[in-house]
């Protein structure tokens, strides 16, 4: 079985997360609440925390990336970051 | 790598500059027989790859990177190839 999170895959942001005190790299950084999306945009995995590199807002349906790729998302790329907001989804179009 | 079947296409204006010009496509893992191997993901196409298509997708970010070359940025899924047909070694197969 291939675990979602560990590639790159479908979000809704529901909320952010405000975390004053943090690791240096992380400074300046949005970091928003994400619910993972299956193909019917059905929640599928456990909420995460993902740092945000295109102005998602709350609703956006959007995709990430994974594992280590997602702090190369960021100006500084070494980073404690696990999960990336790198796309809005304005179209998806499915046929499963 | 894995072996997915593309369901769909993802369009967006906003993305990281790495996705400029890059199409992103919707998978639904597939086991070699076509059942289900896990949730829908997402992944770059580098092989003009298109919805129906049963593709090949390289899952791991070192990999990509070696594709990609400095260009590879955030990308850690990338459909490297279209898959024709599958043979099971007869002798094998359980």
């Amino acid at each position: 079985m291939l675990r979602t999170s560990a590639i790159m895959y479908l979000g809704r942001v529901i909320g952010n997360v405000v975390a004053s005190q943090k690791m240096a790299g992380l400074e300046g950084q949005i970091l928003l609440l994400v619910q993972p999306l299956d193909e019917y945009q059905k929640p599928c995995g456990p909420k995460e925390v993902a740092v945000d590199t295109v102005k998602a807002g709350p609703g956006s349906l959007v995709y990430l990336v994974g594992s280590r790729e997602a702090a190369l998302a960021l100006e500084q790329t070494f980073v404690p970051v696990d999960a990336a907001i790198v796309g809005i989804v304005d179209d998806l179009e499915v046929q499963v | 790598m894995r072996i997915a079947r593309v369901i769909g296409t993802v369009v967006g204006a906003a993305h990281h500059p790495t996705y400029d010009g890059r199409k992103v496509l919707l998978l639904k893992p597939e086991q070699p027989d076509g059942d289900s191997a896990g949730n829908a993901f997402v992944a770059v196409d580098q092989v003009q790859a298109g919805v129906g298509d049963r593709v090949l997708v390289l899952v791991e970010g070192t990999g990509v990177r070696q594709i990609l070359g400095a260009d590879a940025g955030p990308i850690r899924s990338l459909i490297v190839g279209i898959i024709d047909h599958i043979e099971y070694d007869d002798a094998q197969r359980n």
